[in-house]
């Protein structure tokens, strides 16, 4: 098979060769669980349990709230002992809401229907429904939900299922033995995904170094006798792992820029969410536990680790024979994306592929920051093919629309511009910052959109009411002129009125609200339910 | 666990701008010798000058600007600046030549823009042209290779403009080849005829050649670390003699041979060491290949046709204005949107 490339990159040292020829260890189960209620891409889950309850692993104790949400399950059984913000992985290094659980060491399945072994039978959308209540999200490093992205694949024609072995980073080697001790249960979940999908053809892409995984995947392909299932090393250039430039290195495509995989026909899925799918479809075990690669100078016994999700950082750390000496960055995520923690009392999350504690001499703090001399290294390694350097000016002075003109959103933050930079600027920082800046210059458009409307809504009403008045304060003036009339008229008079009350209620009430026309039917129940609410106090005074 | 929030990415810096002006001043070292050993020790008073005037009126404008001054001063751009315009002067010119040039490279060009990485114009080549346009006498003192003083009588020359006993300026200093060819072919001498005389050698001009050569071996070494990129002085290069060989091709006893353009002057130091300036020069990969070509062409404009023996200083500034222009309409197509198909 012809590979492709994509412009710039960069060939980093691996790091890896240690923990990628270390057999899986398990962390064991931690005194307390501590599981977000976010730890996905879209809507936390809905808490479901109360302090004080019993819980059973594999229990699903938060609900997934609206379309693109994942639920939560318990990793162990044990108590819940409390709902409330806790310090979890995030750059901001904010708490967030978790769900506190102290385990009984019983580590107690709760026991369910049988898996769907018989998968072959069983429709996609049911599938898919089993997918998303077992709490699976991409564990390749974005989180999110898989039944989403799956979902809204299965009604694009997908010709080629895309199942990316190539680890993201350096550093990290989860998948790499993922791969070397679990290739039967990854060929399993690539057969779901074929029958959910029904893809005309499926790669499986490694890295070239990744011999032992090639060997163990390759026997498990022969296995499975299917054709159009094969097996490819990619060269190790970071960042070969990021979906959009996995595709073009096996296809020679491009994703389109503001679209999809599924926009041209492939979708991607990273090996421990496709060994995932496996343990929830045919063991009936929803995501409660992954494997994390963790490492760095940092470690004694760098490896990787299977954890339960909600063990706090320093429990693998421990597993791993602890630190071996003083660290000066711990990361979750690799070296070129992931982000400083702060704290190893934070929980190992659905995200979490690594943990990485670093020395001083393997991480120094950056030198400081220089003019930029315009010497374009940056624009020579992105893959994006941006111009990093046009992206910084504009981001530093402020100048967001000309960033959105180069592109901005089209940064996949890579750091690879920021790697090669010989004036040490923290570039993606810019980047970043400009991309929160214009998101929240959208929302307040938004908002004041918004409010625009309302305000339009209440000059509209206060208007109305205004010409009601008037009509009704000229009818009584005509009522009392009608007065004088001989008498026989006036019963008619009365009764003319009364009519004309009538009419001119009706026509009130059929006065529209204005600008609903782009609102959600949900809105628009609302609009209607206050429209009859301030009917109401008109009747009363009209009287 | 440091208390500092650092950004990704994590690994250690892979380049300093530092280390990349050290590397180019040391490529320039083999051509720096080398006009030395033709033109004399006037090269290397030239070059002190210069070098001194740079970091001094560096740090005395970082100093009045309210900036850190040995922090800045440690990035050797101003080091580089005063070498580079050092080496496109004549070794015979009096003292205040390179120092007037140095000053207004690094004072005006340079600093008064905002220093290094805010200026538009190359700074080294703004200095030059200010000279080439107050001081165009001074600006022709070449020795003849291998035909200049000795060290004092350099050095009297130079700072007290003294001349030997029984020397005239006239007999030391000759026209640069560049110069004669232009003189001559002007006035309608066939190029057959100025081949006797030693205006030549190899390949290019005599002397200048060997010059040239080590200036481009330099600026392939700053190719090889990754210093420079290949699109400029390819571009440059590639369009000079392209020029040239249309040209002479059409009328070969009035143009000169392309390997002439290219070996004499200060064609591969321009190339190699003067056009790719970063910060002057254009930045997209596309919009490189086109400023360096626009250089190229212009050069050989300015030698063949304009007033001026050698052009290439013209032709970077002249650039220089157009390389904002040529990045707006050179920008990459951004992975994902493939223009027109699919």
């Amino acid at each position: 098979m012809t590979l492709h490339t994509f412009h710039g990159g960069l060939e980093l040292p691996g790091h890896r060769e240690r923990t990628a020829a270390t057999p899986i260890r398990q962390a064991g189960i931690p005194p307390l669980l501590v599981l977000p209620l976010l730890q996905h891409i879209g809507e936390p889950a809905e808490c479901l349990v109360t302090p004080g309850e019993r819980v059973l692993k594999g229990q699903m104790i938060a609900a997934p709230r609206g379309n693109i949400s994942a639920p939560v399950h318990a990793s162990s059984s044990g108590t819940v002992v409390a709902v409330e913000p806790r310090p979890f992985p995030h750059p901001s290094g904010f708490a967030a809401p978790a769900i506190i659980i102290e385990t009984d060491g019983r580590d107690a399945w709760l026991d369910a229907e049988h898996g769907l072994a018989n998968y072959h039978q069983i429709d996609a959308a049911r599938l898919l429904d089993h997918i998303r209540r077992s709490g699976i999200v991409g564990l390749g490093g974005a989180g999110f939900p898989t039944q989403v992205k799956l979902g809204s694949s299965v009604y694009h024609n997908i010709e080629l299922l895309v199942i990316n072995g190539a680890e993201c980073e350096p550093y990290i080697s989860c998948d790499d033995r993922l791969m070397q001790e679990r290739a039967a249960e990854v060929i399993e979940g690539v057969r779901i995904l074929q029958h959910i999908l029904k893809p005309k053809r499926c790669i499986i892409a490694l890295e070239k170094l990744m011999g032992a995984a090639r060997n163990a995947m390759q026997a498990a392909v022969d296995n499975a006798a299917d054709e159009t299932i094969s097996l490819v090393s990619i060269p190790d250039i970071y960042p070969s792992g990021g979906e959009r430039q996995l595709i073009r290195i096996l296809t020679g495509k491009e994703v389109p820029s503001q679209g999809y995989p599924a926009d041209i026909g492939m979708l991607c899925q990273n090996i421990g969410t496709t060994a995932a799918v496996y343990q929830a479809v045919m063991h009936n075990r929803p995501l409660v536990a992954r494997i994390v690669t963790v490492t760095g100078a940092g470690i004694n016994r760098p490896g990787n680790i299977e954890a339960l999700i909600g063990t706090p950082f320093s429990g693998l750390i421990e597993a791993c024979g602890g630190y071996s000496g003083a660290i000066e960055r711990l990361l979750m995520g690799g070296p070129m994306m992931g982000f400083d923690v702060h704290t190893d009392r934070v929980p190992v999350i659905k995200t979490t592929n690594c943990i990485l504690a670093a020395t001083r001499e393997e991480m120094p703090p950056p030198p400081p920051e220089q003019p930029c001399i315009r010497c374009s290294k940056c624009t020579d390694v992105c893959p994006a093919d941006l111009l990093p350097q046009q992206l910084y000016w504009h981001s530093q002075s402020g100048n967001l629309d000309a960033a959105q003109d180069y592109n901005l959103f089209d940064c996949i933050e890579c750091g690879c511009c920021a790697y090669v930079c010989p004036s040490h600027i923290p570039l993606v920082q810019y980047y970043r910052h400009s991309k929160a800046e214009i998101w929240t210059r959208e929302k307040q458009k938004q908002a004041s959109n918004t409010a625009r409307r309302r305000h339009e809504a209440r000059l509209a009403r206060l208007e109305r009411i205004r010409q009601e008045r008037t009509e009704r304060l000229a009818r009584k003036k005509q009522a009392l002129e009608t007065d004088a009339d001989p008498a026989g008229d006036k019963k008619k008079a009365a009764i003319q009125a009364a009519l004309e009350r009538v009419r001119q209620k009706k026509a009130a009430a059929d006065i529209a609200p204005k600008n609903v026309d782009n609102l959600t039917s949900e809105q628009q129940q609302r609009i209607r339910e206050v429209e009859a609410r301030r009917q109401h106090p008109d009747e009363d005074t009209g009287q | 666990m440091a208390s500092v929030n650092y950004s990704s990415p994590h690994l250690p810096a892979s380049g300093s701008v530092n280390v990349m002006m050290r590397q180019v001043l040391l490529a320039l070292l083999p051509g720096a010798v080398c006009m030395t050993w033709y033109f004399g020790p006037g090269v290397i008073s030239n070059l002190l000058l210069a070098a001194v005037t740079a970091v001094c009126a560096e740090a005395g404008m970082l100093a009045l600007r309210g900036k850190p001054v040995a922090s800045t001063l440690v990035d050797s751009s101003a080091l580089v600046t005063g070498v580079l315009l050092a080496l496109a002067l004549p070794p015979l010119a009096p003292w205040w030549i390179p120092v007037i040039g140095t000053l207004f490279a690094i004072v005006v060009a340079k600093q008064l823009y905002g220093g290094l990485g805010f200026n538009p114009f190359n700074p080294a080549m703004a200095g030059y042209v200010v000279l080439l346009i107050s001081f165009p006498r001074e600006l022709t003192l070449w020795p003849a290779p291998h035909a200049g003083l000795g060290l004092t009588d350099t050095l009297a020359l130079v700072f007290l403009n003294t001349l030997p006993s029984g020397a005239a300026l006239d007999s030391i200093t000759m026209a640069t080849p560049m110069d004669i060819v232009k003189t001559r072919l002007g006035l309608k001498t066939a190029l057959s005829d100025l081949q006797d005389g030693g205006l030549f050698g190899l390949v290019g001009a005599n002397g200048w050649e060997w010059v040239n050569f080590w200036f481009l071996l330099g600026g392939l070494w700053l190719l090889k670390a990754r210093v420079i990129q290949w699109h400029i002085p390819v571009s440059m290069l590639g369009a000079l003699a392209g020029m040239a060989l249309v040209f002479h091709l059409l009328d070969p006893e009035t143009y000169t041979f392309p390997a002439f353009q290219l070996f004499s002057g200060a064609a591969m130091l321009g190339a190699f060491f003067i056009a790719t300036d970063p910060v002057s020069a254009s930045t997209t990969p596309r919009g490189r290949l086109v400023y360096g070509a626009g250089i190229g062409i212009l050069v050989y404009i300015i030698r063949t046709w304009g007033g001026y023996p050698e052009g290439i200083a013209f032709a970077v500034l002249l650039m220089n204005m157009a390389a904002p222009t040529i990045d707006h309409y050179t920008q990459p197509r951004v992975f994902g949107n493939r223009g027109d198909e699919s």
